[in-house]
């Protein structure tokens, strides 16, 4: 039997679960907890297993060398790939006291049954639970994935609404990195330089000094740190510090280059996949472009990190989306060895991708191995997480399809534009600061198992229909003018907003319902059964006439065009501004191991969408971003969410299929095709604000 | 130059010795070690850092130390405790109002404030109440819901 791939890399059942004299067994997994859930629902999945309570259960927070290394926690795919090795390894570990416990008895394993890691044999206890005898059973041995795990009827905590322990702390007082005090603790801030080539031409520390005299300022080349006893210093130190630095070759990015249309000017680099160019027909031939921009990540509180340096070990205190990682890129930054890095996990403000959290842990690495001894909190500003930290790529989607006599799509082709969607993983910003830097240049191409190229841009970029003939052209645009890296579904959402938007405008063509169209197009039962459960949950039938004013509109894709499927309608008014009134999810994301989280992620992730869709874009000059507050950048808000209604379908299959990134596609173009119903006129071009609102009704 | 500021913080007396430009923020996350008031964005544009200061929500990044001698202040640890929580603290709980949890804090305090002056609100008034909150993981609607559920308790007696 083959071990799941997480089991497989780390497969020493021990590094996963073990049983502690309390009467808890230890839990441990490689995945992060960044307000997504996910600690409770792999912990619900291992209790059982384990045949435990969740009261039974300590779950190891996570350090290097105290879990198992997952790498990264990202892309909706924690319940899906940590999942079954979290429950393999716990099965494995009942089945070993199984059999120990039968042979103590004298009786067969299949005899024996656990009830809240006590051992039943007919239903009555036989005196043995899994602490009685844990010194026995030796767990320090390989995993062989031959253990059964649960069925979906055996389940009885997957499946719960089990509550999140990560919850309460957060509305009672201190939860978060941002809030450990250490001994000793000094609070710094990093002078940014303004673009990686830029050199410090001249500094006046007597000025920094005279605004706080205590000062300890560290330059290094172009970084320039300031070292105080508490934060307030160091925030009045800093902002003199920036008065106080003169640059030389500061970058000077155009304003321009924040629209989507710049990116076909920007150098890059052209993968064709798929079938080849269709030749001369007599079909009708449509072709549409859409249009992302630069999108923040903007999680709400700055990222913070900590790190001390004292006898040649570094430890770091980070709210990152990897340990494992976080450990591999101090090493490679600050030369020391794996081994002499700890990095300790605590939690931090929402993520949602690659955000600022790797950023000030090496900040506080820098300053720390150049001050041994004390431990160094680094916090950034609002201005520099909205600065500073990896944005996710703005994406040009220029869609070609090909109707035949009935109006069917018979051949697509996606050609898309876009700075690689992963391409600040595993940097800092701090090290084009360092004297030595040397620009990595594009990352190496990465394979999918299959040997394909693997890129974050092609990610639903064919919309989840049946059509005969697609085929892609990606343009990889390199360098890209601002840091870009991972957002929320990298360009799966994005691209689901351009494909849906051009299958609704196929429909029109084609003279056709925009839902009967689609159905026309999916045989798969799964996603068939989402479409419609989704146009009952809308009242599709009585959509209304287009250009009213009001609009009604839906998406649908399946994820990754593999895992979950998905539909979202939007129901909007448009006068000025575009107003969310309802919106509506129906999800088949296969098991639910915890159906309240996953609405709640299913949520938040249409809400996001929403803002994405109606307000966000990063705007650029001088070094770099210019939407450095709340004000430049808006999101949605209390008084502008619409009301939203989810179905989970089919959830007690037993695969689960990944929830974090599901909705955002289907909301965003469920919002666009609304907004035209509701205009009779068409928005391609993100976000659908007041000027482009204008603008389409003028077209 | 600093001098001593008396208030009340979370029903007892505090007092620091603090410059009058000294941020609240800062007394309350440094001085005082109270984690609850929370670093957004330092402009009092995202309501993370909110508490009540003579019962109306403030930011706590944006408030000088110099107008608060003699007055009330009360942050989200004065709100309620684990043991006892606030209605509102039990109903975000209750409704897992929350994700990464970073705007909690700050919009139980604008609840708590919304709740003295409007036991009954609508969900319009809870929405324009918080409208000054940002949350970006896209919990809007169950702190909404937990909003109305606790004011309906404490509507029906439950101490707040």
């Amino acid at each position: 039997m083959s071990l799941p791939p997480m089991l497989a890399a780390n497969p020493r059942l021990d590094r996963w679960v073990g049983f502690e004299p309390d009467g808890r067994a230890r839990i441990a997994f490689g995945r992060m907890e960044y307000g997504q859930g996910v600690g409770t629902s792999l912990a619900q999945m291992a209790a059982d297993e384990l045949d435990l309570s969740m009261a039974r259960l300590r779950i190891v927070p996570a350090a290097t060398g105290d879990i198992p290394d997952e790498g990264l926690t990202v892309g909706s795919m924690s319940t899906e790939f940590s999942g079954p090795a979290i429950r393999a390894a716990c099965a494995e570990v009942r089945a070993l006291f199984t059999a120990a416990a039968a042979r103590r008895l004298g009786c067969a394993a299949a005899d024996l049954d656990v009830r809240d890691g006590a051992f039943l044999r007919a239903g009555q206890p036989t005196g043995l639970d899994y602490w009685s005898f844990a010194a026995e059973v030796d767990l320090a041995r390989d995993a062989t994935g031959e253990a059964p795990l649960k069925t979906v009827d055996q389940m009885r905590l997957i499946g719960e609404n089990v509550p999140r322990p990560d919850l309460p702390p957060k509305v009672f007082g201190a939860a978060f990195l941002h809030d450990i005090v250490l001994p000793g603790m000094r609070h710094a801030r990093v002078l940014r330089q303004p673009g990686p080539g830029a050199s410090l031409k001249s500094f006046d520390e007597a000025a920094v000094r005279r605004a706080v005299p205590d000062v300890d300022i560290l330059i290094d080349h172009a970084f320039v740190a300031l070292i105080c006893a508490s934060e307030a210093d160091a925030a009045r130190a800093h902002a003199a510090a920036e008065r106080a630095a003169r640059w030389d070759h500061a970058r000077d990015v155009a304003a321009d280059l924040a629209e989507p249309a710049s990116l076909k000017t920007l150098p890059h680099t052209d993968f064709a996949a798929g079938a080849p160019e269709p030749e001369t027909s007599n079909r009708r031939r449509v072709t549409a472009t859409y249009a992302k921009p630069y999108i923040s990540h903007g999680s709400l509180g700055p990222s913070a990190g900590i790190a001390r340096f004292e006898d040649g070990k570094l430890t770091l205190w980070t709210h990152n989306q990897g340990v494992y990682p976080m450990r591999a890129l101090a090493a490679r930054i600050t030369g020391l060895a794996p081994a002499d890095i700890e990095v300790i996990h605590a939690q931090g403000p929402g993520c949602y991708g690659h955000n600022g959290a790797d950023d000030p842990p090496i900040d506080a690495a820098l300053i720390a191995m150049r001050r041994p001894g004390s431990p160094i909190r680094v916090q950034w500003r609002r201005e520099d997480e909205f600065g500073w930290a990896p944005v996710g790529t703005a994406m040009l989607m220029e869609l070609s399809a090909e109707l035949d006599a009935s109006g069917r799509l018979v051949d697509y082709t996606a050609e898309i534009w876009n700075t690689a969607h992963t391409g600040a993983r595993g940097t800092a910003v701090a090290e084009s600061a360092l004297s030595g830097y040397v620009d990595p240049g594009p990352q190496p191409m990465r394979l999918m198992p299959d040997g394909s190229r693997f890129s974050g841009g092609l990610l639903n970029v064919i919309p989840s229909y049946d059509i005969e003939t697609t085929r892609t052209v990606e343009h990889v645009i390199f360098p890209p003018p601002v840091r870009t890296s991972s957002l929320r579904s990298l360009g799966g959402a994005p691209n689901t907003f351009a494909g849906e938007s051009f299958i609704d405008e196929l429909a029109e063509i084609a003279g056709q319902d925009p839902l009967a169209y689609r159905l026309a197009m999916v045989s798969e039962p799964r996603g068939r059964d989402v479409l419609q459960t989704l146009s009952k949950m809308c009242n599709w039938p009585h959509r209304g006439f287009p250009g009213s004013g009001k609009g009604l509109g839906l998406g649908y894709d399946r994820h990754r065009n593999r895992a979950g499927f998905v539909a979202c309608a939007a129901q909007v008014e448009v006068d000025q501004d575009v107003r969310l009134i309802r919106m509506w999810c129906a999800a088949d994301a296969g098991l639910i191991v915890n159906p309240d989280g996953a609405k709640n992620q299913i949520e938040g992730g249409m809400i996001m969408a929403a803002s994405w869709t109606l307000k966000e874009q990063v705007k650029l000059g001088g070094a770099g971003i210019t939407s450095t507050t709340w004000d430049d950048y808006p999101i949605l808000r209390f008084s502008e969410v619409p009301t939203i209604e989810i179905e989970l379908i089919n959830t007690r299959d037993p695969r689960p299929l990944g929830i974090g990134e599901l909705s955002q596609g289907a909301a965003m173009a469920a919002i666009a095709n609304a907004v035209a119903h509701a205009l009779g006129a068409r928005i391609r071009d993100l976000p659908m604000t007041r000027d482009k609102i204008a603008a389409a009704l003028l077209a | 130059m600093p001098k001593t500021i008396a208030f009340q913080l979370n029903g007892r007396p505090a007092s620091v010795e603090v410059d009058a430009t000294a941020l609240l923020l800062d007394v309350l996350r440094g001085d005082l070690r109270l984690m609850g008031a929370r670093f957004g964005c330092g402009a009092g544009q995202c309501g993370a850092c909110a508490v009540l200061v003579d019962g109306a929500s403030v930011a706590a990044c944006a408030t000088e130390m110099g107008n608060l001698a003699g007055k009330s202040v009360v942050t989200v640890e004065g709100l309620g405790t684990p043991d006892e929580p606030h209605p509102l603290q039990a109903a975000f709980l209750e409704l897992q109002a929350g994700q990464c949890g970073y705007c909690l804090s700050g919009i139980l305090i604008g609840a708590a404030a919304l709740l003295r002056a409007n036991p009954d609100p609508s969900r319009a008034e809870i929405a324009k109440a918080l409208d000054w909150h940002l949350c970006r993981c896209g919990v809007h609607n169950r702190v909404m819901d937990a909003v109305a559920l606790a004011a309906k308790r404490i509507r029906a007696g439950a101490p707040a």
